[in-house]
């Protein structure tokens, strides 16, 4: 079981991040919404309410109308989640032709416009290169572009500046904040990376083997953490460093695996 | 003062690459002109971005690739392998351990053998004996006897970063260079082979050079900083002037750049959108 009983919901404006280390199952609960785990995995929900819809009742070309247009998803790796056969043009132009009724001329107008709207330099010419001809920050700017491109009302971002440069990271950062204050997005942010959290979020789910061990705002989360894995994750920052040694999960084992062998503590609500 | 371990003057790295039937032959200047030097037991921390030359510095300093001009120093002993092959006995003086703990091991290689390797090659050390250093060094780098046999598939990520480390050290080197040892690794997994890397130069009094992006991973294990900006050293001192009065507009950049986890920043930042 990757994933066991997480429950989360974003409300629209909002910034959400779910923290965890690899194997926590951040990923995998995402992908689950997205209905884009493979046929081996069995996904049990009590409820998953998209807009006032539920996606577990939907027929699967119901969904795929959501999917992509209203909840689009971008991946860590910028390379390798775009095609390298095609032109990003038409990479970007293919959303558009699957999801809206645009014309072929509208449709470049689009691309165009989307390509301005992420910062890519020279729009136009851009759209006939290929994403092997871009750099990683540029080809994660095409992914936003292609996930923003139908105006989603939930944008979820897989790890999405962990390739990159510090540099670049703040820029893709600076921009994914712009276009959710900007198109009034949800967002959720999956991430292992605590700066990140702490530039970005508004409430935080901290998960741990599959199962939710803390969920607060991100102020408290940082200020007076509840649980011993959370607290165990901030003092494994190098930056909170005290003293010599830095102090590892292993030291806090303990009385975490305690915790998420039984059940999950009760959690307060986010304030 | 301790001795000095590496050091380095005027480093040069151009790579030449050869013109095409439409291309013009040029040269990339990768690194242009880099001093440093470093004592014993010290770490040195080299910041910068993708392309900006750190890697190809690490491969000079690790006598894989010449310079193209420069002076480099081990030991007080000035080594240009341009002119002279390298001898094992140098060989054993600078050894590497490289990001990727999943692409540095040989898949068909044990543990065991990985670890035996080193001494195979740069030494006549007998079979039994290369072996009883193996499982030494095993333990040492926090790992059991009972994973000699075994091979890296069957290892996480920090355990084979364990290993790469471990390997490294068989030759009981006296500089490593560390090429983003920690970059891919989970947070609290880092901490640990941190850890594992301060006991270790406290142990065999190592020197490191070590190559970093994360600005929060230098400024806990750093002695000095330089900085790296388009194949120059654009900011050079120790830790603490680096990171309390950074001189050069780059290193401010990356500065800014460097998400921060500390409550006041979060209190500001979630003040500032409620505001908007």
């Amino acid at each position: 079981m990757a994933v066991n009983g997480i429950d989360i919901t974003v409300e629209p404006r909002e910034v959400l991040a779910v923290v965890g280390e690899s194997g926590s199952g951040k990923s995998v609960s995402m992908l689950a919404v997205m209905g884009l785990l493979p046929s081996s995995a069995t996904v049990k929900a009590d409820s998953m309410m998209f807009d006032g819809r539920d996606m577990l009742a939907m027929s699967a070309s119901e969904r795929r109308k959501i999917i992509g247009r209203e909840v689009a998803m971008i991946f860590q790796e910028p390379m390798a989640s775009l095609n390298p056969c095609f032109t990003i043009g038409f990479q970007i132009e293919e959303v558009l032709r699957k999801h809206l009724s645009l014309g072929k001329s509208e449709r470049r107008k689009r691309a165009i416009e989307l390509l301005t709207l992420v910062g890519i330099p020279d729009p136009a010419d851009r759209l006939n290169s290929y994403p092997h001809q871009m750099s990683g920050g540029q080809c994660q700017r095409v992914m936003i572009a292609i996930a923003i491109a139908c105006n989603p009302k939930l944008l979820i971002a897989d790890e999405p500046t962990t390739a990159l440069d510090v540099t670049i990271q703040k820029q893709i950062l600076d921009l994914l904040m712009k276009l959710q204050e900007e198109h009034g997005m949800g967002l959720i942010m999956i991430t292992h990376n605590m700066g990140v959290v702490a530039e970005t979020a508004d409430r935080v789910v901290v998960q741990y083997k599959g199962r939710k061990m803390e969920e607060a705002d991100v102020l408290s989360l940082f200020e007076n953490p509840q649980s011993n894995y959370t607290k165990a994750l901030l003092a494994a920052l190098p930056d909170n460093a005290t003293g010599d040694r830095l102090p590892t999960i292993g030291d806090f084992q303990h009385q975490f695996e305690a915790a998420s062998a039984v059940k999950t503590p009760p959690l307060e609500a986010p304030l | 003062m301790s001795e000095i371990v590496l050091q380095a003057k005027d480093i040069k790295r151009d790579y030449h690459v050869p013109g095409g039937l439409f291309a013009k032959a040029k040269t990339v200047h990768a690194v242009k002109g880099v001093s440093f030097s470093v004592e014993q037991g010290k770490t040195l921390a080299i910041v910068g971005e993708s392309g900006c030359g750190k890697s190809t510095l690490a491969r000079i300093i690790t006598l894989i690739d010449p310079a193209t001009s420069g002076e480099l120093k081990i030991d007080g002993q000035t080594i240009d392998i341009n002119k002279a092959a390298l001898t094992p006995e140098l060989r054993r003086k600078v050894q590497i351990v490289f990001q990727n703990p999943y692409g540095s091991l040989n898949p068909r290689q044990k543990i065991g053998d990985v670890l035996g390797e080193p001494l195979k090659i740069n030494t006549n050390v007998g079979a039994s004996e290369r072996r009883d250093r193996a499982m030494a060094m095993l333990k040492k780098v926090g790992l059991s006897e009972e994973h000699y046999n075994r091979y890296p598939h069957m290892f996480s990520g920090g355990q084979r970063q364990r290993i790469a480390i471990a390997r490294a050290l068989m030759l009981n080197p006296r500089l490593l260079v560390l090429d983003e040892p920690v970059s891919a690794l989970d947070l609290s997994v880092q901490a640990q082979v941190l850890n594992l890397l301060a006991d270790l130069q406290d142990e065999f009094q190592l020197t490191y050079v070590f190559i970093s992006h994360d600005l929060s991973v230098v400024r806990y294990i750093a002695d000095e900083v330089m900085v790296m900006y388009y194949g120059e050293a654009v900011e050079y001192g120790t830790r603490d002037a680096v990171f309390s009065d950074p001189q050069h507009d780059y290193t401010k950049t990356l500065f800014a750049a460097t998400p921060r986890a500390d409550v006041e920043s979060i209190r500001a930042r979630v003040a500032r959108k409620r505001a908007a």
